[in-house]
């Protein structure tokens, strides 16, 4: 199986390789059939490991390809652990990957950069691929820093723009405050355990529990800490409070990016790095914690601004932020294979939502700003439907799949107990309402309504051509029916195995599993819970307030401006991260500079030293008389001296 | 009767004559010159002194030397003394400071 897995993961590094350095040679037709060639490869093949693994039912695979060095007994290898985690993640990854490279045809058909688009998001594939497959935490890191590397170079596409710019600066300065926390996560595991092999480090995990590191005069719960360093760094990647800032930011790359990079995929690696370190996870209480309280708070605060959002991107980016924040809290409530869950309806119709969006601002000529759309409907047929496919999952409309696998994850989070829990359910629940009440103010706004462009850009509106329309329809499909199939062996089963790892006293999914039977159950105790009545509330709030009665949201900004304008500056965490901290900062290098480079240092050292030797010169100088009697005094009576010397030292003549 | 301690004494008091000058005076170059072969000769009788005591000839040859030496250096002082005053215009020693730190 060694060949099988180099195949998926060098097939898009290979694709991305010839599309970046002979894209001119082999022009924009060819740097697009080479990478989807790549991506399909890997697709194929990816399937065809989740086959062997969940139907054939094959053991968890762990292969070591290569040894990069050996120091102090710690082996750095490069090797593939791939079992049923891995393997829905490689699916996952390769599939939505697979719809953007086709939709990028169509989106990108006219830009100047086709080719190096298409090499990056190949080299997307890959980078996002070795981080799936790691089997290790070298590994790991390296493709954590990866997929960094070319969200950075994707975000900036479009170079020339000062703003493109300023936003992959600002991902990649947010993602080094998350990976520095990684790094030191990675080098506490491998302290505690001396390997960095995942199945050396979870082995030791258990008996680690009580263990403690001192950091000061304080001793802390090492694993705890570790974990919780890792988590931060998943903040970073996963775009947790307070690291979430960059994640809007990245709506300046192009559409299929963010559809790709900064819903589906990328940014579920932090849960995705959660999941695979469960065994680690679960006997660090306090992390666990720690994960499910910064989760709830990502999962509603961040709904609550998309509520005030007009540019359609950023709605649908705030509205990523919300849904893993719901993600982490599954993690922090060992609801691992809910959250896993979620991760995977939430990829497709997320990425179908980001690539329905992009349909629109195609139609549009690139216009974002919803308060300039309005009654597309009947333009864009295709993109409606699929659009309301991808919203109706959002919200958790029962059937779709977004119903399964956010109920799931609500019913179990409300059965755990960890510290924090109370707490985490109160922002879910009521994440649910505010993601109805955003999600349809968008649908709203944007297919329904009074048509708000002007005249010029509605005379060209039309449907989008076929490579964009058919990765809705794609998308579309897994977005409905993967529930009905998937929650039952997924959340429920023991589909994961052992990939994950739960101690029996966190298991809230087995507790909610003894209720479970079948699909259809489910969906009828759906109707039975508050949060199915909050979720159509929102929509028909959204419906009540943007189509029924258009002027009471202006009413309601009036009345509550404060809200409204603490809304509508993100709480101000821009402006903090902007302005505050960085002028912290250079206050604290100012105040360094000058008590300790120019005071110190210059002052002291340099100057100084050099201002001692001239008072001292200046003191000897006077010596100097340059009166001739006055040297040849000075010799009499060194010379006296030392003749006397010479009679009077003990034992001399 | 004249003794080594006479010679030895009149000898230290030129030494101490000589360098009484070289202190003391402040206006002539021509003085230090002399003062410094004062200097020589009070070692000279030292030379002379301890030779006749020691009754061993070896300092007499000495003396020659130095008488020698003071010849040619008070040449060359005086030859230094003549371009000095060309370049100065005086040979004050208490204009002669150009060491001056």
């Amino acid at each position: 199986m060694e060949s099988t897995y180099l195949a998926i993961v060098l097939s898009p590094l290979a694709a991305a390789l010839i599309a970046g350095l002979f894209g001119r040679r082999i022009g924009r037709a060819g740097a697009h059939s080479v990478t989807i060639l790549g991506v399909a490869v890997s697709c194929a093949l990816s399937a065809a490991v989740l086959w062997r693994q969940v139907v054939d039912g094959a053991p968890a695979d762990n292969v070591s390809v290569y040894t990069w060095l050996v120091t102090d007994g710690v082996r750095m290898e490069i090797g593939f652990l791939v079992d049923r985690l891995s393997a829905l993640m490689m699916v996952v990854v390769t599939f939505v990957s697979l719809m953007v490279h086709v939709y990028s045809i169509g989106y990108m058909h006219d830009d100047a950069g086709y080719q190096r688009f298409f090499s990056y998001i190949s080299l997307f594939t890959f980078s996002m691929l070795m981080l799936v497959m790691s089997n290790n935490l070298l590994q790991l890191f390296f493709g954590w820093e990866a997929v960094g590397v070319v969200s950075y170079l994707l975000i900036g596409f479009w170079y020339t723009r000062p703003s493109a710019i300023f936003a992959n600066l600002k991902a990649f300065l947010v993602n080094r405050i998350g990976d520095f926390g990684f790094l030191l996560g990675i080098a506490a595991l491998l302290y505690l355990t001396g390997s960095l092999d995942y199945r050396e480090v979870f082995a030791a995990a258990p008996g680690l529990q009580d263990a403690t590191i001192d950091v000061g005069s304080w001793q802390w719960p090492a694993l705890s800490m570790a974990c919780i360093l890792l988590f931060i760094g998943a903040m970073g990647k996963s775009a947790q409070v307070p690291l979430h800032v960059w994640l809007p930011d990245s709506m300046e790359g192009p559409t299929p990016i963010s559809a790709l990079i900064h819903a589906a995929t990328m940014v579920t690696a932090g849960v995705f790095m959660v999941a695979r370190m469960s065994p680690v996870f679960e006997y660090a209480e306090a992390a666990l914690s720690f994960v499910l309280v910064i989760g709830a708070i990502t999962a509603l605060f961040t709904g609550l601004i998309a509520l005030v959002q007009f540019d359609i991107k950023r709605v649908v980016a705030y509205s990523t932020l919300s849904q893993l924040g719901y993600m982490m809290v599954a993690q922090g409530a060992s609801a691992y294979a809910a959250g896993m869950f979620h991760l995977t309806t939430h990829a497709f119709f997320k990425a179908l939502l980001f690539l329905a969006a992009g349909s629109v601002i195609i139609a549009l000529h690139h216009e974002q700003d919803m308060r300039r759309m309005g009654g597309l409907r009947k333009y864009m047929p295709v993109t409606y439907w699929t659009s309301l496919v991808g919203c109706l999952a959002l919200i958790g409309f029962p059937g779709f799949a977004g119903f399964f696998s956010k109920d799931a994850l609500i019913e179990a989070e409300d059965l755990s107990r960890i510290a924090g829990a109370g707490f985490a359910e109160f922002c879910i629940v009521a994440g649910v309402f505010i993601t109805a009440l955003y999600t349809f103010r968008m649908f709203f706004l944007v297919f329904h309504g009074p048509e708000r462009m002007d005249a010029e850009a509605r005379s060209h509106l039309h449907e989008s051509p076929w490579v964009v329309t058919l990765p809705l329809v794609l998308l579309a499909i897994p977005s409905v029916i993967v529930g009905w199939f998937a929650t039952g062996p997924l959340v429920f089963g023991d589909f994961f195995g052992d990939s994950l790892y739960v101690r029996p006293e966190h298991d809230v999914l087995a507790r909610l599993g003894e209720e479970w039977h079948g699909p259809m159950s489910f969906l009828v105790h759906g109707f039975q819970s508050p949060v199915l009545y909050l979720a159509l509330g929102g929509a028909a709030v959204a419906w009540f307030l943007y189509l029924r009665q258009p002027h009471l949201p202006d009413q309601l900004r009036d009345r509550f401006g404060a809200v409204y304008r603490l809304l509508e500056n993100k709480y101000y965490a821009d402006w903090l991260a902007e302005r505050v901290i960085p002028a912290a900062g250079r206050a604290m290098g100012g105040a360094f500079w000058r008590v300790g480079d120019v005071t110190l240092i210059d002052g002291g050292l340099v100057n100084g030293s050099a201002r001692v030797v001239g008072w001292g010169a200046a003191l000897i100088r006077r010596l100097q008389t340059g009166y001739l009697y006055h040297y040849a005094f000075a010799m009499v009576i060194g010379l006296a001296l030392l003749a006397g010397w010479l009679l009077i030292r003990p034992g001399g003549s | 009767m004249i003794t080594l301690g006479h010679y030895l004494t009149l000898s230290a008091l030129l030494f101490v004559i000589a360098i009484a000058g070289i202190f003391l005076n402040r206006k002539n170059v021509i003085l230090l010159l002399m003062c410094v072969e004062l200097l020589l000769l009070a070692v000279n009788f030292n030379f002379i002194a301890f030779s006749r005591y020691l009754d061993d000839p070896t300092g007499q040859v000495f003396v020659f030397f130095i008488l020698t030496v003071a010849a040619a250096e008070a040449a060359i002082g005086l030859a230094i003394l003549v371009v000095l005053f060309r370049a100065r215009r005086s040979i004050n020693v208490q204009e002669l400071d150009v060491l001056k730190g």
